[in-house]
């Protein structure tokens, strides 16, 4: 029996951005205290400890920081190796964990520009996804 | 600044056992630490009844501690269960000392005990991604390997660093495996034999991961009055330091620096007024290949981004001038989840001379350095004898 898609559970912090994913916006956050911006959601800047945050869209663009190829993988995701994972840099200054898709493994490279692309995953969720720019 | 305390130390380690390592079926993460700890307490001279602490870390109850001492028979003054992944039992050391040095106690336990082969517990998948989970859990990586991976690759990518660099510290940590009985692979093997295994995570092969087997380990702490009242000569702990700096690897600060590393090592070192050229052995958390290179340049070995060049020529080899995880490390001797234990407990048996024919001559000092969960925790001890 192949496995189910694990169970995001959705919170106080994490509700607004989930809905955005789910409309093909990536929504992050931004401190009016101190101006920076913040992933993953939280009620509390990281940086200055100010509770002034608020919601705003991402450009969606960034840079590849690192990524892995996943030749071995659990649970669900077992099936799907092997997949590129990578970190990647937003714009406007945070990273944040995705896949790279769209381009073979050979095109992947650290600093390589890229573009989210909400992505709705068999059995899953929406995922916020990322493709090389062209 | 952190008080120097090399001139008399609070505290030592007067005792130390690991139990049955590698592949225990039907025993229980119980079982192992009741093992270990008689093991330990044995090794000092004491019994049951003398140990007023217990530090214990694992996610096999909810509270580990609890269950332990219960099954124990030990009913401790004071209780630490600190879990900030495998640099656990380092953190434990510096805790212990500090709660000796004000009074609090005088004999602490520390154990630690996995059953993760047996259980095949590794690789299970994750029912739902709760709280910081879900900003990275859906996406997929194998953890911890994925994580280190992007660690590895971000390493490459700034200072050049290669796979050979990455094998040759596989290839000499089995080289120190073929001195210890103990060792679950003890087969030697080359560069090629590290680059031509299977990928786990780009640019990680099997050969640059750890080994998962099963294993407990104790420790036995005690303050300085009663450390000279025990069995062997004591391993004195001249300086302790422990700092994280992230949870998830995607907001690691800086996936080239173990900065949790530098923290950790600079109040070691400063509290035992010690330099890292002093150290005669040194015990490197293992976890992975790249772990190792990240911590050696974290703690001052060499300098940043130098910890390949550093590790190539066979440098931490038995017979080099760098004596490096010497019980054949986490990546060729066990790695029962949280691997932490085995490095105090190696560093030790050095500075005591028991290590037979992979005995370091002439080691005085000795360091132990713990890294958890995805380059997120780092805790680091230097030990010296009399």
């Amino acid at each position: 029996m192949p496995e189910q898609f694990p169970q995001i559970i959705l919170d106080g912090d994490s509700q607004v951005y989930w809905e955005g994913i789910a409309r093909g916006e990536l929504r992050i956050q931004r401190c009016a205290a101190c101006t920076r911006y913040v992933f993953y959601p939280r009620s509390i800047c990281p940086h200055c400890f100010s509770d002034r945050l608020s919601w705003v869209v991402a450009s969606g663009k960034g840079t590849i920081y690192s990524y892995t190829v996943a030749h071995q993988a659990f649970g669900p995701f077992a099936r799907e190796v092997p997949f590129v994972i990578a970190i990647v840099e937003l714009e406007e200054g945070v990273r944040m964990m995705t896949r790279i898709i769209g381009s073979p493994r050979e095109r992947i490279t650290i600093g390589a520009p890229v573009r989210v692309s909400c992505e709705s995953v068999a059995e899953g969720p929406t995922l916020p996804y990322f493709r090389l720019v062209e | 600044m952190p008080k120097l305390v090399a001139s008399s130390p609070y505290a030592a380690i007067v005792g130390v056992a690991e139990s049955d390592l590698g592949r225990t079926p039907g025993k229980t993460a119980l079982q192992l630490q009741a093992q270990a700890a008689r093991g330990a307490l044995d090794d000092a001279g004491l019994r049951f009844e003398d140990v007023d602490a217990l530090f214990c870390a694992g996610n096999w109850a909810w509270s580990p501690n609890l269950m332990l001492a219960e099954y124990l028979g030990i009913r401790p003054k004071y209780s630490d269960s600190t879990n900030i992944g495998g640099s656990s039992f380092e953190a434990h050391i510096g805790h212990a000392v500090a709660a000796i040095e004000a009074g609090l106690f005088d004999i602490a336990l520390i154990t630690y005990g996995s059953t993760q082969r047996s259980d095949r517990s590794r690789g299970r998948g994750n029912p739902a991604f709760r709280l910081t989970e879900q900003y990275e859990g859906p996406f997929g990586l194998p953890t911890p390997v994925g994580a280190y991976a992007l660690a590895a690759m971000r390493h490459m990518h700034e200072f050049g660093t290669t796979s050979e660099q990455l094998a040759e510290v596989a290839v000499a940590t089995r080289k120190w495996a073929t001195l210890n009985e103990k060792a679950m692979m003890r087969d030697p093997i080359t560069i090629d034999d590290v680059l031509n295994s299977r990928w786990i995570a780009e640019p990680l092969h099997l050969l640059d991961c750890c080994l998962v087997t099963d294993g407990g380990g104790a420790i036995v702490v005690a303050s300085a009055a009663r450390a000279r009242q025990t069995r062997k000569a004591p391993v004195w702990i001249l300086g302790h330091g422990e700092a994280h700096t992230h949870n998830t690897i995607a907001n690691m600060p800086d996936l080239a620096v173990h900065r949790a590393a530098i923290a950790s090592g600079r109040t070691a070192f400063a509290m035992a007024g010690l330099t890292p050229a002093e150290m005669d052995v040194v015990e490197i958390y293992d976890s992975f290949t790249i772990t190792v290179i990240l911590t050696l340049e974290a703690l001052g070995f060499c300098g940043h981004g130098e910890g390949g060049t550093f590790v190539s020529g066979q440098r931490t080899a038995p017979g080099s001038p760098f004596p490096m995880n010497t019980n054949g490390g986490g990546l060729s001797y066990c790695h029962p989840g949280m691997y932490g234990i085995f490095l105090l407990i190696e560093a030790t048996r050095q500075l005591r001379g028991e290590c037979g024919q992979r005995q370091v001559q002439g080691a005085n000092l000795a360091l132990a350095h713990g890294t958890g969960g995805v380059l997120s925790s780092a805790a680091t001890v230097i030990l010296g004898k009399d």
